[in-house]
């Protein structure tokens, strides 16, 4: 496999959200506007990057049998790094996302790609690896989170773009179980054949 | 009359899975059959009680004094998941038939984010339960990771019992799996809704 195709595959071909079906809490909780799922987003896209590398580049060198819990402690490193560079950089966002930030440890995504490519791959392809894989997650919770702000509060990005009132439901947590339903039928149908 | 509130929001009103959205993998993963269902949640009761207990303690008598309290997600999720290890290792040994029952849910447990979830939330938030807002007590924080998981339970076997039924329907191609789950349970959340304004 080429460099561009690890990079591209996370995009479509083995996204996270719609093919993959991994991080399906953050996907669901955080995607209340756009802004708020692409934060999320590239919350996660960091730590899988910085993770992805680091593990590849100490894994052969961790036994088998603790590999597990050596790479979650990797994992929860960086989100600890994270949660702090958030604290004090985007205050506003931190509070918004709030728990879904320490959760992002036991998102089975990034786990799932440790174990799954970084741990047999070198540095730069994990790198690539989980760039792609964090901005196919990125992307469909943009969408996701784009869709359910469009028909909860008839805005974009935070802009109001058809005055009124939309349908609250599709903000709240019932909208968003049916939108990604939804949102996974349009993805097959396109995609899948 | 303040752990019936308690109890009430966990289960009903704030449900984990339906409102706070936590712990949907298993939710969506284990959830075809009303018996595997069963045995996911008997395991995710009993750990999520313990874990918090453990990390509730964790936190206010070694975090805290020592002021550390930079290391709880490192530290919370290496206990949980030491904890989880006891948990297989003790059931085995003492009884037989409950490990046939739960063996297979408790390493997947780990990673169920609702563990971690409310361990974290428990010392870190503030609950209104009636009264003012205020840190829970360990007894209320006991309360508290129970009642979270048997909602836990509660919407994993109503789904359960759905999906049973879903599959023996004719449902369109384009729908069939993952996408028609989610729609179920986007509307079992819309009744869980009615439950707003009970606590």
């Amino acid at each position: 496999m080429n460099k561009f195709s690890i990079f591209t595959k996370g995009l479509i071909k083995e996204n996270p959200t719609f093919v993959l079906l991994l991080g399906m809490c953050p996907t669901l909780a955080t995607t209340t506007s756009a802004l708020n799922g692409m934060s999320m987003g590239l919350a996660t896209l960091f730590v899988l990057v910085l993770s992805n590398m680091a593990i590849s580049a100490v894994a052969p060198y961790v036994p088998d049998k603790v590999r597990i819990p050596a790479y979650i402690v990797v994992i929860a490193t960086f989100v600890t790094v994270l949660e702090f560079m958030m604290k004090a950089f985007t205050p506003a966002v931190y509070d918004t996302l709030g728990l879904f930030i320490p959760l992002i440890v036991v998102n089975c995504i990034v786990l799932g790609r440790a174990e799954a490519f970084a741990s047999k791959n070198p540095v730069l392809d994990s790198a690539l690896d989980g760039l792609g894989i964090g901005l196919g997650f990125t992307l469909s919770l943009t969408v996701l989170g784009l869709v359910r702000e469009l028909l909860g509060s008839l805005s974009a990005f935070g802009l109001k773009i058809i005055p009124g009132d939309g349908i609250l439901a599709f903000v709240l947590a019932p909208g968003a179980f049916i939108i990604l339903g939804y949102l996974m039928v349009v993805f097959n149908k396109i995609f899948k054949k | 009359m303040e752990y019936l509130i308690i109890i009430l929001s966990a289960i009903l009103v704030n449900n984990v899975v339906l409102s706070q959205f936590l712990g949907i993998c298993p939710f969506l993963g284990v959830s075809n059959k009303l018996s595997t269902a069963f045995g996911m949640s008997g395991a995710v009761c009993f750990v999520i009680t313990l874990a918090t207990v453990v990390t509730y303690l964790l936190q206010n008598y070694v975090l805290v004094p020592l002021g550390i309290e930079f290391l709880q997600t490192i530290s919370f999720i290496l206990v949980i998941a030491a904890l989880v290890q006891m948990v297989e290792i003790v059931l085995k040994k003492t009884s037989p038939s409950l490990y046939q029952a739960l063996g297979i849910f408790l390493p997947l447990i780990t990673t169920n984010c609702t563990v971690l979830g409310v361990a974290i939330s428990v010392v870190t938030k503030q609950f209104t339960f009636g009264g003012e807002a205020h840190m829970l007590n360990l007894a209320e924080a006991t309360v508290y990771a129970l009642a979270t998981a048997v909602g836990y339970g509660l919407a994993m076997l109503i789904f359960a019992g759905i999906r049973e039924r879903l599959s023996a329907n004719n449902v369109p191609a384009a729908l069939r799996g993952i996408p028609i789950a989610l729609i179920t349970a986007g509307i079992l959340a819309l009744a869980f809704m009615g439950f707003a304004n009970l606590a």
